[in-house]
């Protein structure tokens, strides 16, 4: 068990250990879906909500491996478990809610791949962390990756209107914004400890 | 080249392609994740690129031998069993040979099997053509991934730590430039390098269009 306060747990997530800025997690998607801010902010709550669903059945697996004792079978349960999970999700936003639905539409199935989730579910198993604390840090991963799609595309709608070298134009210009936003985001190491 | 007449036998070009002109990293950004964050020294850039080639020609190899037998509607599924299959073998392999390199490379092991290299490589290619030219392509995509591994993982350790491969480089009056090792290091040098590239790319264009000019005169 990790002593580590919920509070803590969640902000070293969201923030001081940024998934996408400082992890290298979901770097994809990141790249990705952050050319508008429209697209943005819904890739974002999905995945804020698929990381939450995901800590739960995660946690649950997990204690179920431990108890049989295979801990070899983890990977290949930990992304069964999520694929499954992204699937459920998908079905019960179509059953509820129509609209939310075709907003997130193409996003949900992208999610699977997203490394974000699965890193997730990885550190939270290695840092031994208990079921309240996984949740949180589930929440606190989504919300930081959230935090990051949203600035990046904030910032690349801006670009859109400026007058940039064609050399540097397109891939090399939003890795090159990252790479400030992640200098920025260092100057959070530290905090909490 | 004729896309039709080159689909069914295994040719060089199917594995040249993986190195350069599709180059899975610095052309299709295509599974990032590891290609940022394990890039630090160059030991590291080749474990990770070696166990990802291993894993993506195994797991490549076992879904074009298979793919007549697994029903269209379950192929993702089989996939990804398959591909955390040989990740997981990879993870303990990696594990019984050197416990120090297992931890600098962390969960980023495990994260193989959400590449998204090795799912792509796996639905758009190996289940889709040959045994040969399945190996082929996941070998010139395997060794292009670790190409650009390296390009990353040299680069940041000479200027982030001044070593290369552990070797001292520079004495002791060299300032190390931490940043490099750091995570924006990453991005800014893959920046640095997809600069580069599209310098040259354009400068190719430019030649390529006077040559052409003076045809014409």
């Amino acid at each position: 068990m990790n002593p580590d306060p919920l509070s803590f747990i969640f902000l070293d997530a969201a923030i001081i250990n940024n998934f996408v800025l400082a992890a290298f997690l979901g770097i994809c998607p990141f790249l990705g879906v952050s050319a508008k801010l429209k697209t943005a902010v819904p890739m974002g709550f999905a995945v804020i909500f698929v990381m939450t669903v995901a800590a739960v059945c995660t946690y649950a697996v997990n204690q179920l491996l431990v108890y049989l004792d295979v801990p070899y079978l983890r990977i290949i349960a930990y992304i069964a478990v999520i694929a499954s999970t992204v699937q459920l999700v998908e079905m019960v936003i179509k059953k509820f809610s129509e609209t939310l639905f075709r907003a997130l539409g193409i996003f949900l199935p992208l999610i699977t791949t997203n490394c974000a989730i699965m890193g997730m579910a990885l550190f939270a198993t290695a840092r031994e962390y208990g079921f309240m604390q996984t949740v949180v840090y589930g929440v606190g991963a989504g919300v930081g990756f959230m935090l990051a799609l949203v600035l990046m595309a904030g910032l690349r709608e801006q670009l859109e209107l400026s007058d940039v070298p064609s050399v540097a134009r397109g891939a090399a210009l939003t890795l090159l914004i990252a790479g400030i936003l992640s200098m920025a985001f260092m100057g959070f190491a530290g905090l909490g400890s | 080249m004729s896309a039709e007449a080159s689909k069914q036998t295994p040719s060089m070009d199917t594995f040249l392609k993986g190195l350069w002109r599709q180059n899975p990293v610095f052309i299709f950004l295509l599974g990032m994740c590891p290609v940022l964050a394990v890039t630090n020294t160059v030991i590291n850039s080749l474990a990770m690129g070696i166990a990802t080639t291993f894993v993506l020609f195994m797991s490549t190899f076992i879904v074009s031998c298979i793919r007549k037998i697994v029903p269209k509607e379950v192929r993702i599924p089989t996939f990804i069993v398959i591909i955390a299959t040989f990740v997981t073998m990879v993870e303990y392999a990696i594990q019984a040979i050197s416990l120090e390199l297992y931890d600098n490379l962390g969960a980023f092991i495990a994260l193989i099997v959400v590449n998204c290299l090795i799912m792509g490589r796996a639905e758009a290619f190996a289940s889709k053509n040959s045994l040969g030219r399945t190996m082929l392509d996941a070998l010139g995509m395997g060794v292009g991934f670790t190409f650009a591994l390296l390009c990353l993982g040299v680069v940041r350790e000479i200027l982030g730590s001044g070593t290369f491969m552990g070797i001292e480089l520079f004495g002791e009056h060299f300032q190390p430039w931490a940043i490099m090792i750091l995570p924006p290091g990453a991005f800014l040098v893959l920046a640095g390098w997809l600069l580069v590239f599209a310098w040259w790319a354009e400068r190719q264009q430019r030649r390529q269009a006077a040559v052409e000019e003076e045809a014409v005169t």
